[in-house]
């Protein structure tokens, strides 16, 4: 009971984390039409970029926020030299012209950073427990993530729903001439976002950055499965993201931590020991397919497409 | 009626708010040339959507001689043979006009499992192809590359197309819309000769055209039929005046 | 019939002579890597032909055509392991499995379209990669070494390299016949208009859903083949044969060559592979060129390679 109340919360968390990375790809992809594979370079990015100011700084909080500027300028240079040209080009050319970047990405952190990869601890006080209800302890800083992420979360509403940027945000995604037409900016607007998009991707990458490592390639496993939270949410739908991120985030963590042992249980000790991961890892893929039959276009598709 | 054709029952449909069709019954005998007019936004190519099965209706019904064709998809709709032209061009521009239509042809030629011979060297596609495309009157355009052709070349061809499926009905969604007035006459002159031998429903602005070929006219306003009858009889309606045709002439004056 | 001279046949004449050279060259200079990197060149160009014929005659962009050459390699590489070592088993179950994932992929996946089918299809691909990491019998993340090459009782060795060579090039040639037979059959004209213009296929009467999905199921069994000769290959299967950038290498060779050439994707395994191979020789950041470079095709060179021959398709 008290592992599977952890289990949650860990779900929960990478779920969080997905959530950012879905938010800018599907804003991304609702405003400006275009598949970014690029958005997890934007991850690593911001894990290295934090990593590299935490060692100079010697300051976790700075490191982070001079990471967020750093990958949210880095990301605007980035729509400035090589996405703008995409917009209005077919997906495919997309799917190229990023896949192109990302091995770029790869290759430069590799040449500037090496090969070896990075650390980015935590200071002493966030590696302590807190006990989240009587007798039960979860480490801080995992909790730290989940809030952090859930204010991001709010702001990303805010920011769409209640403020001038973002009724551009939305009067572009539903109608782009109009927008024109109406005196705003489109290209400018469209760095903005981008670099926002960026933002919240290398956010999502400097969180996870203490848990894990940092390294050559960590944002493309879970890019790929922020592409699963999109199919599932639907696509140009922050609030599907949210809502299928939370699944998609707890449905894999439980699933990898029990279904192993539970086929131990009910069907042989050595099945659940040799498919057992196997199959919990295709737990969520069958979740995408179960929403496909039912539901096409994602449990929350965007009103405007 | 025994020898009705298309019979449309009450079919109604919203798209959120806006009511596109209200309530639309309307039956078009064999052989009749059938125009439906209205102003813009009346509602008239949803309801050719409906017709063809791209849209679904909130209500009512649609039989295709006989048959309840309400709930079938677009291409057991055209196997059925009900053919339609799309009022904003859509063709295939990257083969030729012939690859176009032999298309069309191939649609209701059998399945198309076949995968060993050579489908542009088979005379069965080819030749009716050919046929079609000299109806329209483009014989002489037949290996042109589509998007090469003109605007009213395109016309012609989605008229070659509708025909080529071989229907006992065409939908025609503004065939002349966007044209000249030499291209025009020469759409009605190809209208006119397919008149009397298929049955046609037709969506028209040029109300030259309509009262030079109708049998019938329907008139639609804001979704819903205010008048349908004899071309005679709707130019004699006050209330078509009133609504539709008054602001044409006033607009022509 | 007469074929005329045009740059195009020019250059899939020489590269087809290219091909057939390969292994009498390397003997003659006792260069064995030669061959070696040939037969990788001319596997992976079976697989390029396949996903172009769904992506370049069907417009349907699937991002995850490498899990065929997983799904065909681990067939090869999990029945070896359980002693069964004849070809005339293995090739076709490999085939086999590859057609059944691709039905069920397919099914899902076209019921979409655009950018959807591209991430439907990334994921299944990655859903396939994570359950081979899963599979600890069959080594997991680290992969297996297949003791014994396909047997085909004696009918064709394939532990001899230029034996081996000359029947992937063959089965390439007859994949590349049957794929030019196929698009151009009436089949071929369903699957090309539905990249067309898919609505007015439907107005003038096809379903095109059901020939959509056959074609899809036929890329996948060709890509199945070309995973199994690739697993004969290597000796060797693992995870990484399925990894998701190799799906973007498939996709980049199918519009390097030219998309909706038949030959086009040959041209583009050739020349993506030699590229990577002499970028490798002169720096160890050879991606660093290569991700730019894709860029630089989308914006400036489309049409890929065929279409800098014939002059530019895409303007």
């Amino acid at each position: 009971m008290l592992y599977l109340l952890e289990q949650c919360l860990n779900g929960i968390q990478l779920g969080m984390l997905l959530f950012l990375l879905a938010a800018g790809l599907t804003l991304i992809f609702g405003i400006m039409d275009l598949v970014n594979l690029a958005h997890g370079s934007l991850y690593m990015l911001g894990a290295y970029f934090a990593a590299t100011f935490a060692a100079l700084t010697d300051s976790f909080l700075a490191a982070v926020g001079l990471g967020l500027l750093a990958t949210l300028v880095a990301g605007m240079v980035l729509e400035v030299i090589a996405i703008r040209p995409l917009y209005g080009r077919d997906h495919l050319d997309h799917v190229l012209g990023t896949f192109g970047l990302l091995l770029f990405f790869n290759e430069l952190v590799r040449l500037i950073w090496g090969p070896a990869g990075l650390t980015l601890s935590l200071p002493p006080e966030m590696l302590t427990a807190v006990q989240v209800l009587p007798g039960i302890y979860y480490p801080l800083y995992r909790l730290v993530i989940i809030l952090a992420t859930l204010a991001v979360a709010l702001l990303l509403y805010a920011l769409v729903m209640r403020t001038r940027i973002g009724m551009l945000i939305r009067a572009g995604a539903s109608n782009r001439e109009m927008a024109g037409a109406l005196g705003v900016n489109i290209k400018l607007l469209y760095t903005l976002v981008f670099g926002l998009g960026a933002a919240l991707a290398g956010f999502a990458g400097m969180m996870q950055a203490p848990l894990s490592f940092v390294q050559i390639g960590m944002g493309e496993n879970i890019l790929i499965l922020a592409f699963v939270v999109i199919i599932i949410g639907g696509i140009g739908s922050i609030r599907g993201a949210f809502v299928a991120a939370i699944m998609v985030g707890i449905i894999d963590t439980i699933g990898r931590a029990f279904l192993p042992d539970l086929m131990r249980h009910f069907v042989s000790y050595s099945a659940g020991s040799s498919a057992g991961p196997a199959l919990s890892s295709m737990l969520i893929y069958t979740l995408m397919a179960a929403v496909l039959v039912f539901r096409p276009e994602g449990l929350f598709p965007a009103a405007q497409r | 009626m025994a020898d009705a054709l298309l019979e449309i029952e009450g079919v109604s449909k919203r798209f959120g708010g806006v009511i596109a069709s209200d309530a639309i019954s309307l039956t078009v005998p064999k052989g009749e040339l059938h125009a439906v007019i209205g102003p813009n936004g009346a509602g008239k190519t949803t309801l050719i959507a409906q017709l063809a099965g791209e849209i679904t209706p909130n209500a009512g019904r649609i039989r295709f001689d006989g048959l309840d064709v309400t709930a079938l998809p677009v291409d057991r709709r055209s196997q059925l043979g009900l053919a339609r032209s799309f009022q904003i061009t859509s063709l295939f521009l990257d083969f030729t006009a012939l690859d176009n239509v032999a298309l069309a042809v191939q649609a209701h030629a059998g399945h198309s499992f076949r995968f060993w011979r050579n489908a542009r060297r088979e005379p069965q596609l080819r030749d009716p192809a050919r046929a079609a495309l000299a109806r329209v009157g483009l014989a002489g355009r037949a290996d042109v590359i589509v998007s090469k052709l003109s605007h009213g070349e395109h016309r012609q061809l989605e008229i070659a197309m509708a025909l080529a499926t071989s229907p006992r009905m065409l939908l025609l969604d503004e065939p002349t819309a966007g044209m000249g007035p030499e291209e025009s006459a020469r759409m009605v002159k190809t209208l006119r000769e397919l008149k009397g031998e298929l049955t046609i429903l037709l969506i028209e602005h040029d109300m030259e055209a309509v009262f030079a070929l109708a049998d019938r006219i329907t008139v639609l306003v804001y979704g819903r039929i205010i008048a349908s009858g004899a071309p005679e009889a709707i130019r004699a309606n006050a209330e078509v005046r009133e609504a539709y045709l008054g602001e044409q002439e006033a607009a022509h004056g | 019939m007469s074929v005329p001279l045009t740059p195009r046949n020019a250059l899939v004449a020489g590269v087809i002579g290219i091909l057939a050279l390969v292994p009498i060259y390397a003997a003659a200079g006792g260069n064995t890597f030669m061959i070696s990197l040939f037969t990788r060149i001319v596997i992976l160009a079976i697989a390029a032909v396949s996903l172009n014929l769904i992506m370049g005659f069907g417009g349907m962009v699937s991002f995850g055509h490498a899990a065929y050459l997983g799904i065909g390699g681990y067939a090869v590489g999990i029945l070896a392991k359980e002693g069964v070592n004849s070809g005339f088993l293995q090739w076709p179950l490999a085939v086999a499995a590859s057609a059944l994932f691709a039905v069920t992929v397919g099914a899902l996946s076209l019921r979409t379209r655009g950018v959807y089918f591209i991430m439907i299809t990334l994921a299944f691909a990655q859903m396939v990669y994570y359950v081979a990491i899963g599979l600890d019998r069959y080594g997991g993340d680290d992969g297996m070494t297949i003791y014994k090459r396909s047997q085909f009782g004696g009918v064709i060795d394939l532990s001899n390299k230029t034996a081996f060579y000359y029947l992937c090039l063959a089965l390439l040639l007859a994949a590349i016949y049957l794929v030019w037979r196929l698009v151009h059959s009436r089949f071929g004209m369903v699957i090309q208009g539905a990249r067309s213009n898919e609505r007015r296929m439907r107005a003038i009467g096809f379903p095109t859903y059901r020939y959509k999905l056959l074609c899809f199921v036929f890329a996948g069994m060709l890509c199945g083949l070309a995973g199994a000769l690739l697993a004969n290959h290597t000796d060797f299967i693992s995870p990484a044969l399925m990894h998701w950038t190799r799906s973007g290498d498939l996709i980049v060779m199918a519009v390097l060559g030219g998309m909706g050439t038949v030959f086009g994707p040959v041209i583009g395994a050739l020349a993506l592979l030699v590229l990577e191979e002499a970028l490798s020789g002169i720096t160890q950041y050879s991606q660093i060129i290569l991700g730019p470079l894709f860029l630089l095709v989308v914006l400036f060179a489309r049409g890929g390679i065929d279409g800098l021959l014939v002059g530019g398709r895409h303007g």
